[in-house]
């Protein structure tokens, strides 16, 4: 495809020449430094990963690299041009792709292609043969005359990627092209680049996803706009080597296990991982303990590889600690039942598209209950008829007993419910937004002044009671939104993607936190895009294409997609594996 | 914890919340207050249909004591800058065509001794391209004729003096008809974007979804949006019909009480209306153009700019839906005509009707949007 190109710089350069220099670069906006004096240096023909969690200054350098940003100190040449002198030239030299696909929904496939043709001042009617090697290579042949708003997230990100590639660029800057993109379509992205890489051209790849950072030839780790890592991740997962065990098979008392082995002074970090509990031991510190711990419970405690993951932590100092607070003063939830959501034949219908297909499943109280599947699989449209958010069309949804349809006000005085971007009003205060959601859930007198005085304690927001939600750091905002979603102790809580755009560390606390609800007999239902916090839940279930397809415990639907060339697959291979075999044509599709 | 239909203590949760949303936000306070103010001196002060500064010209022929009489009266008349003496009918001609002066005087020689004996005309020529200003121009040049007992003739016209006499506002003052009628329009905007804003606000945000899953009802949602809006948008009201009566000195013959009832239903009659626009808008943006696209012509069929009654028919049965209409009755009446109650009470029960049918629709949109 783009090979004549690339395969011209590569050879004019050679492979692993410098392709783009970053050298003491530095950008601030107002008062928040986004990049703080960045030394770095990006190769052709290799795939370079620009991690690093939310705000870490992805974006900002990506822009600066393209010419869109100017550098407020150092200076970046891309392809042997200055990006702030020769910025025409970088236009040329670079091909780059936004967070937000920068399409036009408005137009066809083939329109929007035309048009990012021509703004290249390319002859759109003499490049057929272009076009089609692009719809060829993105497989985007058969949807040539659908509007780009009506294709699905992976099937944009292609678009994006073609146009973006129209100009046969030497560097490809990639801005979070995984977000929103279920894992078969991710599949098929890695795919692509990787043919692209092959022929000399530099790719970088920007992504908060930890696991995507460990795909990539090489790394530049950021966090809070240092860099804190560059070079190929082996290099630093290899540093944690020794360090990563699993204790297998824990089974039902894996949390009280977790935070245990959280509270051991040898343990950095701890994650759930399915029925085990995957730990990462301080630098130079014994097993002793954990091995101690393992017998205890009774289970064998196995050296596991380290993860990328493992090494950012450890980067940052370590993890949280195991204890939540909020659970320790929890009283356990009594039910008088021990089904606490169940739905059964639920069926939506939008005009003659049908959203959710007859799905039908019961939650045991205290469970940790996830739904998984690709975009338009009919994940969040199951989950709002659960949480009376939306009418189903047929079939029926209860919570704690509560018919949705029938007992709206009562089935709903039993759920709390937290959304995506944690939903506070940005416009008031955070002890008004307290005050709000007691109010709002009908909590009067010294009763409701208790409650909210005890959810600033437990979180511990009282530094913090008159600021703006918005000035709060991530961590302390994803507090208040579980706070407010808390407020009236609900029986069983609904997480919306809670965790999306939230570094690991944040992901820990808050994951202590519902480990510790669940514990306490809460009933957690959460929709997820991150694989490893699928390995949190106790059952998952798994929807494509509007149906339930797979039921199971996490390790169960891992154990599905075992095959002889991935004997240990993880949450991502059988996550793609049901789906894939459960319709051989999606993959086309998506 | 209660799950009736309304419950006080949700409901002032909410109420608390809208009433912040609105004050503690920079930019809705200014979207809300500054420009209702602005308009209201701006119209008032700048867009005004009154004649002023204008030049007249006059003929002379009379030497006599009343000819002087009305020049004198001429010159002293604050709405011309110049009186033009001219000493030919070709020369007054020549001025009016090259829009030198708006209108022309032609005193004949006989003029004291006619106005002596009780008759007397002038003859008086306007500059027909501007018809607007020019016939403002004759009403007042009438006006002074008619003060020293002569009267006016169109040139070239039989003399029919036509006597207009203007009931309510007797010297035309144009603030007087304005500023009333600017005190419903700019309150109905404001009441109209709070209300448009608010739903459609919170679901861009997301919170909307985090209020539905709470055991919150929707009629509790719209009143809790609804109270706030309403307050303001009242509040905007009276402030501008206080500036009418002591900014703009307006006559204000009416009873206030009443004025206040139908501001209230006015206001709340909008509030339905903009709650409607907000509950099919998924975004502020969709929020912001549908209210302009319900109040732009809302205003225009009101009454306000033409009257209803020039309207065809089937306009006229519309005109009647639209809140401001009524209002635009009341305000200007209470105004200037001292409107009798029963008048009014014509006027404020619609208002009531269209906030009823406003208000119940919104909550059935709000809540189809579960479906």
């Amino acid at each position: 495809m783009s090979a004549r190109s690339a395969n011209d710089a590569a050879r004019r350069r050679g492979k692993d020449a410098i392709a783009v220099a970053i050298e003491h670069v530095g950008k601030r906006f107002g008062k928040i430094e986004a990049l703080r004096g960045l030394d770095a240096t990006i190769r052709y023909g290799r795939l370079t990963g620009l991690v690093g969690p939310d705000g870490a200054g992805k974006t900002t350098l990506m822009r600066i690299m393209t010419g869109l940003l100017t550098p407020d100190a150092g200076r970046v040449t891309l392809a042997g041009f200055d990006v702030v002198e020769d910025n025409d030239a970088i236009h040329v030299a670079s091909g780059y792709m936004p967070q937000r696909f920068g399409l036009y929904e408005d137009l066809s496939v083939m329109e929007n292609m035309r048009l990012y043709a021509r703004l290249r001042g390319m002859d759109a009617d003499h490049h057929a043969e272009l076009f089609d090697e692009l719809l060829d290579f993105t497989r985007l042949g058969p949807f040539t005359t659908r509007l780009a708003g009506k294709l699905s997230g992976g099937m944009k990100q292609k678009l994006g990627l073609a146009c973006a590639l129209m100009a046969r660029p030497e560097v490809l800057l990639l801005d979070e092209p995984g977000v929103g993109v279920d894992p078969v379509s991710r599949q098929d992205l890695w795919r692509m680049v990787q043919a692209l890489i092959d022929e000399g051209m530099a790719v970088v790849w920007s992504t908060a996803y930890l696991d995507e950072a460990e795909r990539c030839q090489s790394v530049l780790l950021l966090n809070q706009g240092r860099l804190l890592f560059d070079g190929p991740p082996h290099e630093l997962t290899a540093q944690l080597e020794g360090r990563s065990f699993r204790l297998e098979n824990v089974g039902a008392a894996r949390r009280a296990v977790l935070t245990e082995a959280l509270g051991l002074p040898s343990v950095s970090d701890g994650v759930i991982q399915g029925a085990g509990v995957r730990v990462v031991l301080r630098a130079d510190a014994e097993t002793e303990q954990v091995q101690a711990l393992a017998d205890r419970t009774q289970v064998q405690l196995a050296a596991v590889p380290a993860r990328f993951e493992d090494a950012f932590i450890d980067l940052l100092g370590g993890g949280p600690g195991g204890a939540s607070a909020l659970a320790e003063r929890l009283p356990p939830v009594e039910l008088g039942t021990d089904v606490a959501v169940s739905c059964r034949h639920l069926t939506k219908r939008f005009g003659d598209f049908t959203a959710t297909d007859s799905v039908s499943f019961e939650v045991r109280k205290g469970e940790i209950f996830g739904l998984l599947g690709p975009n338009g699989a009919g994940k969040s449209t199951t989950f709002k008829m659960l949480c009376g958010l939306l009418k189903p069309s047929a079939g029926e949804a209860h919570v704690v007993g509560h018919d949705l349809r029938r007992a709206t006000g009562a089935a709903k005085g039993q759920l709390g419910y937290m959304a995506q971007k944690f939903s506070l009003y940005g416009l008031l205060s955070v002890r008004q937004n307290l005050e709000f959601s007691a109010g709002v859930y009908g909590l009067e007198g010294s009763f409701r002044r208790e409650r909210i005085g005890e959810m600033i304690d437990t979180f511990d927001l009282g530094q913090w009671l008159s600021a703006t939600p918005d000035a709060l750091p991530l961590g302390h905002r994803q507090r208040l939104a579980l706070a407010c979603s808390l407020m009236h102790r609900p029986p069983v809580l609904f997480l919306d993607e809670p965790t999306s755009g939230v570094d690991p560390i944040t992901r820990r606390e808050f994951w202590t936190h519902i480990n510790g609800l669940a514990r306490k007999g809460v009933t957690i239902m959460v929709t997820t895009h991150f694989m490893d916090e699928a390995e949190y839940c106790d059952r998952v279930a798994m929807l494509s294409r509007a149906r339930l397809i797979a039921l199971d415990t996490p390790d169960a639907l891992k154990r599905m997609a075992v095959a002889p060339e991935r004997p240990d697959p993880t949450m991502e291979d059988a996550f793609i594996h049901l789906v894939e075999s459960a319709d051989p044509e999606l993959e086309v599709a998506a | 914890m209660s799950h009736a239909m309304l419950s006080f203590t949700r409901l002032r949760a909410q109420f608390v919340k809208e009433v912040l949303s609105v004050l503690r936000d920079p930019r809705s306070r200014m979207l809300v207050f500054v420009p209702p103010i602005l308009q209201l001196l701006v119209f008032a002060f700048a867009a005004t249909l009154e004649v002023r500064n204008v030049d007249v010209a006059v003929y002379n022929q009379d030497t006599g004591r009343w000819s002087h009489e009305l020049l004198q009266r001429l010159d002293g008349a604050r709405f011309i800058s110049h009186v033009r003496h001219v000493d030919s009918p070709r020369r007054l001609h020549e001025l009016i065509d090259r829009g030198e002066v708006i209108a022309a005087l032609a005193i004949p020689v006989d003029f004291s001794r006619a106005v002596a004996t009780g008759g007397g005309h002038a003859q008086v020529l306007v500059d027909g391209r501007r018809s607007n200003a020019g016939q403002i121009t004759v009403a007042y040049l009438s006006t002074i004729a008619a003060g020293i007992g002569a009267g006016l003739v169109p040139d070239a016209q039989a003399p029919a003096p036509v006597v207009v006499r203007h009931w309510f506002n007797p010297n035309l003052v144009y603030r007087w008809f304005i500023v009333p009628g600017l005190t419903g329009i700019l309150a109905l905007f404001s009441a109209l974007l709070i209300t448009s804003l608010s739903i459609a606000r919170e679901r861009e945000l997301g919170t909307f979804d985090q209020l539905l899953v709470s055991p919150t009802s929707t009629p509790e949602i719209i009143i809790s949006k609804s109270l706030p809006a309403l307050a303001i948008g009242t509040l905007l009201g009276l402030f501008m019909i206080g500036a009418g009566v002591f900014l703009f000195n307006i006559p204000f013959t009416g009873s206030f009480g009443l004025l206040l009832a139908s501001l209230v239903l006015f206001i709340l009659s909008v509030v339905g209306i903009g709650l409607m626009i907000s509950a099919v808008s998924a975004t502020q943006q969709q929020a912001i153009l549908g209210a302009f696209a319900i109040g732009v012509p809302a205003v225009l069929m009101s009454g306000f700019a033409t009257p209803v009654e020039n309207m065809p028919v089937a306009l006229q049965w519309m005109a009647q839906a639209i809140p401001l209409t009524h209002f635009l009755v009341v305000v200007e009446g209470t105004f200037l005509k001292a409107m009798p109650a029963a008048d009014i009470l014509a006027n404020l029960w619609p208002l009531a009707v269209i906030a009823l049918v406003t208000l119940t629709l919104a909550t059935a949109l709000v809540r189809s949007r579960l479906q």
